[in-house]
C-alpha cells in the first residue's frame, strides 16, 4: 500500500485546497445571503441585470473569469492596486487570490440555493411576526433566516465543492505555484504533464473524490437535520 | 375601550367601505365569505393600508390618512390570531408563545405566562414543535402567542373556520374564557351565527364590503334575516342567563334570565354559571292566548314589537318580552289568521329541547 502514501508536496496541495475552499465559502456567505434576499424579495430597476451578473461565472469560460480577475484584481488592476496600496491586501499569485477566484465561481450556485429557500418561505408567517412586535430586521433574523437555513447549508456546500474543483479561473488568475496557489486540481494537472506522474495524479484524484463525497454526504445530513427541525412534532 | 373604524380601500374590483364604532368587549365582524371581513382586520392590524380613512383603538390613532399617520404593524399592539394559526415552524410551542413577549418586554406585563398557558390548556405541548400539533392545538397556541404579546386589541379571524365540528366545540370554551378572563377587547371575525351569538356583544354585519348594520348583539340578532345575505334560518335571539338548577332526574335544567325562568333540556353546568341561550326564530311559536295542554315548556308573555316583511311564505315577528327581543318565524298565513299587529299582546312559545345552554351547534 506504499503507493497510497501522499508526499509532502501532495499533502500541501490538499491542505491548501481545503483552506482556499473554506475561506471562499465563508467570505462569500454574507454577500450571498444579501444578494439572494435582494433577488428573492426586491423590486428594483436593474434586477435582471444583477441576476445576470451573478450568474455570469456559470456560463463564461473559467479562463475568461480568471483573466477578468487578473485585469481588475491584479497588482496593476484598478481594484487590486487600490487594495494593495491602502489595505496591504494582495490577491495576485497568492492563495487569497485563489480563494477569490473560487468564491466568484461558486457564487451563482450559492445565491441560487439560498434564493430558492427564501422564496419558499410563507410570507404570511413573517406578517404574523410583525403583528407580534418584530420590526423588519428582527423578522429577518428570527424568522426569514432560520427558515432558510436548509438553503444556506446547501449553498455553502455547493460553494465549497465548486471551490475544491475550480481550476480554470484559479490557474489563470494566480498561476500554479506549489505551496501558495497550487490547489488539488492544479497539482493533478501538473502530474499529468510530467513523465511518471500518473501515480501521483491517481492518489490526488482519490483524495479529491473522498473530500467531495464527504462534503456531499455532510450537506445531505445537515439539510435533513435542518428539515427535521423545521417539521418536527 | 372604543374601536373606531372608518376606512375605504379598493382591492381590484372589490371595494371595502367600512365604518363602525364599537365599545363592546367582543365586537363581531359578521358576514358571508367575500364580504371583506379579513380585509377589514388586515387594515386594523396594519398588514394593509387603507386608501383613505381612520382607525383608532382606545383613542390611539393607528391610521389617519388625512393626517398621514400610519403606525407600522409592529408598533400597533394588535394581537392577531389568523385563520391558519401561522405558528413559527422552527420554534417550540414555548418559544412561539414567548415570541411577542420578547418584543414587548419593556412594557409592564398584565398577562402572566403560566396563567395564559393554563387558561388555554397548552401546558403539555410546550416542548413540542407546531408540526405535530392538531388544528385545535395550533389555534390555542396561536391565541396564547397573540395574548402574550400584551396586545391592546385582539383580532380573531375565524379561528374556528379550518376546524371540524368536534374541534370547534373543543376551542369554543377557551374563547369564552378568553372573553371572560382577560381585559383585552376582541374583534372576532365570523360567518357563523352560532359563534357570534355565543361570544359577541356588539355586532357589525358586513355585506359586500359595507357595514349593512352595526349595533348591540341583542338588538341586531333578531333582525338578521331582514338584513339579507345570510342563511335565513339562522335568525334568532340571544338571552344571557344564569344556571339556577342543573339537570336533575328529569334531565331538565332551569336558567334565570330577564325573561324569567327558562327551562332547557340537558345539563347546563354548575349552578351560578353564566350561560348564553340562543333561541332560533324558527323554533318559536306565537300564540294570542296563553296555550294550555302544550308540551312546550317555555311560554313567555310579551307584545309584538315589529313585523318584518319576510321572504315568500314566512315573516319574522319580533316579540318584546320583559325588555328582551325574541324573534319568531311564522307563516304569512298564520300572521294574518292571528291578526298580528304591532302592540298586540302575545305569547312566545319555545320548546325546551330546542334550547341548548351555550348555544346550539356551532356549525
Amino acid at each position: 500500500m506504499d503507493w497510497m502514501q501522499l508526499s509532502g508536496e501532495e499533502w500541501q496541495a490538499v491542505r491548501l485546497s481545503i483552506k482556499v475552499a473554506f475561506w471562499a465559502m465563508v467570505w462569500s456567505l454574507p454577500l450571498g445571503i444579501a444578494i439572494a434576499l435582494l433577488l428573492a424579495r426586491g423590486q428594483f430597476w436593474g434586477k435582471a441585470l444583477l441576476n445576470g451578473l451573478v450568474h455570469l461565472p456559470l456560463v463564461l469560460p473559467p479562463v475568461v473569469t480568471g483573466y477578468l480577475l487578473l485585469l481588475t484584481f491584479g497588482t496593476r488592476g484598478p481594484i487590486g492596486a487600490f487594495l494593495a496600496e491602502h489595505f496591504g491586501l494582495v490577491f495576485a499569485f497568492r492563495w487569497t487570490g485563489a480563494a477569490l477566484a473560487c468564491a466568484i465561481m461558486g457564487f451563482p450556485l450559492m445565491v441560487r440555493a439560498i434564493r430558492l429557500s427564501i422564496e419558499a418561505i410563507d410570507r404570511r408567517i413573517e406578517d404574523a411576526a410583525g403583528t407580534l412586535g418584530a420590526n423588519a430586521a428582527w423578522v429577518f433574523l428570527t424568522v426569514t433566516l432560520p427558515l432558510s437555513v436548509p438553503g444556506i447549508i446547501a449553498g455553502m456546500i455547493l460553494s465549497f465543492a465548486k471551490a475544491m474543483g475550480e481550476f480554470g479561473a484559479t490557474i489563470t488568475f494566480v498561476s500554479n505555484i506549489p505551496g501558495e496557489t497550487q490547489t488539488l486540481p492544479s497539482a493533478i494537472y501538473t502530474f499529468t504533464q510530467v513523465p511518471g506522474g500518473d501515480l501521483g495524479a491517481l492518489r490526488l484524484t482519490l483524495v479529491s473524490v473522498v473530500i467531495s463525497m464527504t462534503a456531499l454526504l455532510l450537506s445531505e445530513w445537515m439539510a435533513q437535520r435542518a428539515n427535521r427541525r423545521l417539521h418536527a412534532p | 375601550m372604543t374601536i373606531e373604524v372608518d376606512v375605504s380601500k379598493r382591492l381590484g374590483k372589490f371595494e371595502l367601505d367600512l365604518s363602525f364604532a364599537s365599545s363592546g368587549k367582543v365586537t363581531a365582524l359578521f358576514g358571508p365569505s367575500g364580504a371583506g371581513k379579513t380585509s377589514a382586520v388586515n387594515l386594523i392590524a396594519g398588514l394593509a393600508r387603507p386608501d383613505t380613512g381612520r382607525i383608532a383603538v382606545g383613542g390611539t390613532v393607528l391610521v389617519d390618512t388625512s393626517k398621514r399617520i400610519f403606525v407600522p404593524r409592529h408598533r400597533r399592539r394588535v394581537g392577531y390570531v389568523f385563520q391558519d394559526a401561522r405558528l413559527f415552524p422552527h420554534l417550540t410551542v414555548r418559544q412561539n408563545l414567548l415570541y411577542g413577549r420578547w418584543f414587548s418586554r419593556q412594557r409592564s406585563h398584565s398577562v402572566e405566562f403560566d396563567d395564559i398557558v393554563a387558561m388555554l390548556g397548552v401546558g403539555h405541548l410546550l416542548a413540542r414543535r407546531p408540526g405535530g400539533l392538531s388544528g385545535g392545538e395550533r389555534q390555542r397556541v396561536a391565541i396564547g402567542r397573540a395574548l402574550l404579546s400584551n396586545p391592546a386589541l385582539l383580532l380573531l379571524d375565524e379561528p374556528l373556520a379550518s376546524l371540524d365540528d368536534a374541534r370547534k366545540a373543543e376551542i369554543m370554551p377557551y374563547l369564552e374564557r378568553l372573553r371572560d378572563e382577560t381585559r383585552v377587547p376582541i374583534v372576532h371575525v365570523s360567518h357563523s351565527v352560532g359563534e357570534v351569538a355565543r361570544l359577541a356583544d356588539y355586532l357589525v354585519v358586513l355585506s359586500a364590503g359595507r357595514a349593512a348594520a352595526a349595533g348591540p348583539l341583542d338588538e341586531l340578532l333578531p333582525r338578521l334575516g331582514a338584513l339579507g345575505g345570510f342563511e335565513r334560518h339562522e335568525t334568532g335571539s340571544v338571552v344571557d342567563a344564569v344556571v339556577e338548577h342543573d339537570g336533575g332526574e328529569d334531565g331538565l335544567s332551569r336558567l334565570a334570565s330577564p325573561l324569567g325562568s327558562i327551562r332547557v333540556a340537558g345539563s347546563a353546568g354548575r349552578v351560578g354559571r353564566p350561560v348564553r341561550v340562543r333561541i332560533r326564530a324558527r323554533d318559536v311559536l306565537v300564540a294570542t292566548q296563553r296555550p294550555d295542554g302544550l308540551s312546550a315548556l317555555n311560554i313567555l308573555a310579551g307584545v309584538v314589537a315589529e313585523i318584518g316583511n319576510g321572504h315568500g311564505p314566512s315573516i319574522d315577528v319580533r316579540v318584546e318580552c320583559n325588555g328582551v327581543s325574541i324573534a319568531a318565524r311564522i307563516t304569512r298565513h298564520s300572521g294574518a289568521a292571528l291578526d298580528l299587529k304591532v302592540g298586540k299582546p302575545v305569547f312566545a312559545v319555545v320548546k325546551g329541547v330546542a334550547l341548548e345552554p351555550g348555544g346550539p351547534s356551532l356549525s
